[in-house]
């Protein structure tokens, strides 16, 4: 069943190889500055490169979003974005996957009565406000410093010509790297939890995990759409919307590139950590809306007057259009799906404040007595989704997000049995003997909650345990953990 | 891809240049050729006469050899159109050098001796316009500041200017000459003063080009 599941993500895919490689290589191919099929290959070796080597960023921040649970439900989330994307093509929006995938995502939390994480949300959106106006910070930078130093250079008109050609190609490909990166998220994120691949190794020393199988059955896919289709869209860019001069369109594209890089990019992250920083958000963007700003930016450096305002209008109508779109078509085929194909969109997942979950409560500082003695009542009480849940929490506790949060994923029902058979199952593909060996010692017992686990699994053994100092290592674990909790999870009768 | 057209373009670079040197050259074996008319020494003008033939012909040549290299390998496309427009009027330009020459050779005009110092400052008032024109266009080629020369070759066209009024003013005061007479020296006067007008439209063209190309 995953290939035909699959196909609505290769259609996104296509679709975002048809539309977003344009604002990549279409100043340089409108311009007739770079052939076709050059700016085609170089977009689409680069684009799979950087899917399969940095697109998984952007897909955890994606993934704490909304953790589709089912193929099913995750063929329609993806299916939903690319008929928005198709749609709003159509009717001439400017549209971006990234904002079609996240209100289809929101749209599949709605349908399964999974919690949308508002802090999440916040964090993406407003990302996507601070993505055009980065580029334009960054093409105004970037302008001022080349057009200084072309000036100072005295460059023959050929050499700048021919400069500015390879930089056009360097760009677009850097652009490319970047957009895989970027948004391979949207269009193969969804099936990562769902899509159970075995990792493969091409030759000794290279294995390929399942993510980067996907994002390079993704990154295919965009290639497809960059041959088949982005060529027109390509002459649109270039010779239509906005004329820039070679180098101008060269700083646009530095931009764009630029903050998709930095939107994506763990190390750039990890690096603004290390100087005191805040880390840089993960988010897939719009890698048109960041063109856009980019080009506004040399607008106003040149006094504002070519700008044509309607643009930034229709990139804030974008904003809010494409995810609402997105969400209430997901929702609808979902319902369809459900109850006309029989086919399961979600797991369900519920909550109940369980003896060992009120123990746990009790432990933590940040709750306090009082808070417990308001939620009394919702003890050992059963909820079938987060949204109730949620709701009696926040009748009971009002505006407190943090605390909310922090019960909810304590009273998370996951129900992990470790039967032995299971445990002999687990393989040493993803966890060590001695990682095995631990679990061994725990056969038979099952745990309701997958926080318990990680705490008994923490408390015998110091591989289990997380590091204070080693993101790494716990990067790791998440992982194992999140391995873990798909295999040795047991569905519930009636969802209850 | 880039290679190659990075190999091309300094072909290009060349042929440019040489282009210029024989716009330049043109104007040198004008000055010359006017010089060996009014000093009477036809042999030698008549072999100036020929050399300016063939430069002007080998300028042809060439500008349809860029012109059709450019459009080929679809260099610079932005300002291509500016590009093929400067060559064409420089090349007009040298046209202008080469029939004006004719003009003496084909009427044999007699330029009265009064007039013989004005019609040689004249001439190197025009070509001194066509160097500076030269200058100003490799300068754009080279993106270096063009403004330098451009002012130059409108300060020669106005001295021309004034040449050609004194020198017109004169042949008409004149009794000793027929009407004939004056009529044919003016339609050469003002075909020498030409030559610079031609140069300060050209200079007025890459004026504008030069905005263009501001980035």
């Amino acid at each position: 069943m995953l290939p035909v599941f699959l196909s609505s993500g290769l259609f996104l895919g296509w679709s975002l190889g048809a539309n977003d490689a344009a604002n990549v290589f279409g100043a340089a191919v409108g311009s007739r500055m770079v052939r076709f099929r050059t700016a085609a290959i170089v977009s689409s070796l680069c684009v799979i490169f950087g899917a399969m080597y940095s697109g998984s960023g952007t897909a955890d921040t994606l993934g704490k979003l909304g953790e589709v649970n089912a193929l099913a439900g995750a063929f329609m989330v993806a299916f939903s974005a690319a008929i928005t994307v198709y749609l709003l093509v159509k009717a001439r929006c400017l549209v971006s996957t990234s904002q079609a995938i996240v209100g289809a995502v929101v749209g599949w939390n709605f349908f399964s009565g999974s919690a949308t994480d508002p802090a999440v949300l916040s964090k993406i959106m407003l990302t996507w406000v601070a993505c055009p106006a980065l580029a334009a910070v960054f093409s105004i930078f970037l302008y001022k410093c080349i057009a200084g130093a072309i000036r100072a250079a005295q460059l023959h008109i050929f050499t700048l010509d021919g400069m500015t050609r390879w930089g056009l190609i360097l760009a677009g490909a850097f652009g490319s790297y970047a957009l895989g990166a970027n948004n391979m998220a949207n269009v193969m994120g969804v099936f990562i939890p769902v899509a159970h691949l075995q990792p493969i190794e091409i030759f000794p020393g290279l294995i390929l995990t399942a993510t980067q199988q996907l994002f390079f059955l993704g990154g295919l896919a965009v290639s497809v759409g960059i041959f088949t289709y982005s060529h027109r869209t390509m002459m649109l860019v270039g010779d239509g919307i906005v004329k820039l001069s070679p180098v101008a369109s060269f700083v646009v594209v530095m931009a764009n590139s630029l903050v998709l890089f930095m939107l994506s990019s763990q190390g750039l992250s990890n690096f603004a950590v290390s100087l005191g920083l805040p880390p840089i958000p993960l988010v897939p963007v719009s890698s048109s809306q960041a063109t856009i700003g980019a080009i506004v930016g040399i607008g106003l450096l040149k006094g504002g007057r070519g700008i044509r305002w309607r643009s930034l209008a229709n990139i804030a109508f974008g904003w809010v259009l494409t995810p609402v779109m997105a969400a209430t078509i997901c929702f609808v085929c979902l319902f369809f799906l459900q109850n006309v194909f029989q086919q399961t969109t979600f797991q369900p997942v519920s909550y109940e404040l369980t003896p060992t979950a009120w123990e746990k409560l009790t432990e933590l500082d940040e709750i306090k007595q009082e808070t417990l003695t308001k939620i009394d009542d919702l003890w050992l009480e059963r909820f079938p989704n987060a949204r109730e849940f949620r709701q009696e929490l926040r009748d009971r506790l009002g505006k407190q997000p943090e605390t909310i949060q922090t019960i909810m994923y304590y009273a998370r029902r996951d129900s992990l049995r470790l039967s032995p058979r299971v445990i002999e199952r687990l393989g040493t593909e993803k966890l060590t003997e001695a990682e095995i060996a631990v679990i061994n010692k725990l056969s038979g017992q099952v745990f309701v909650h997958s926080w318990h686990l990680k705490d008994v699994l923490g408390e015998m053994s110091p591989l289990w345990r997380y590091s204070e100092t080693d993101a790494a290592h716990n990067k790791a674990l998440d992982a194992k953990f999140k391995f873990l909790d798909t295999k040795l999870h047991i569905q519930e009768p009636d969802g209850r | 891809m880039s290679h190659s057209v990075l190999r091309k373009q300094i072909g290009l670079k060349k042929r440019i240049d040489e282009f210029l040197d024989q716009v330049s050259e043109a104007s040198l074996l004008f000055k010359q050729g006017v010089g060996f008319y009014i000093d009477e020494k036809h042999d030698q003008f008549e072999q100036k006469l020929n050399q300016i033939s063939t430069v002007e012909h080998h300028g042809d040549e060439m500008r349809r050899a860029i012109e059709r290299q450019l459009y080929l390998k679809t260099l610079i496309p932005e300002s291509r159109g500016d590009v093929l427009q400067l060559l064409e009027q420089l090349d007009t330009l040298l046209d202008c050098c080469k029939e004006v020459l004719w003009q003496f050779q084909i009427e044999l005009p007699e330029v009265p001796y009064k007039s013989h110092d004005d019609m040689q400052e004249l001439v190197s008032y025009s070509v001194e316009s066509v160097e500076a024109i030269v200058r100003s266009a490799r300068a754009f080629f080279r993106s270096s500041d063009v403004s330098d020369h451009l002012h130059k070759v409108s300060y020669w066209e106005s001295e021309s200017d004034k040449v050609t009024t004194r020198m017109l003013m004169d042949i008409y005061r004149r009794d000793d000459l027929s009407l004939c007479h004056k009529s044919q020296l003016k339609d050469l006067v003002r075909q020498v003063a030409q030559i610079a007008d031609r140069a300060e439209d050209v200079a007025d063209r890459l004026t504008i080009y030069v905005i263009k190309r501001m980035l």
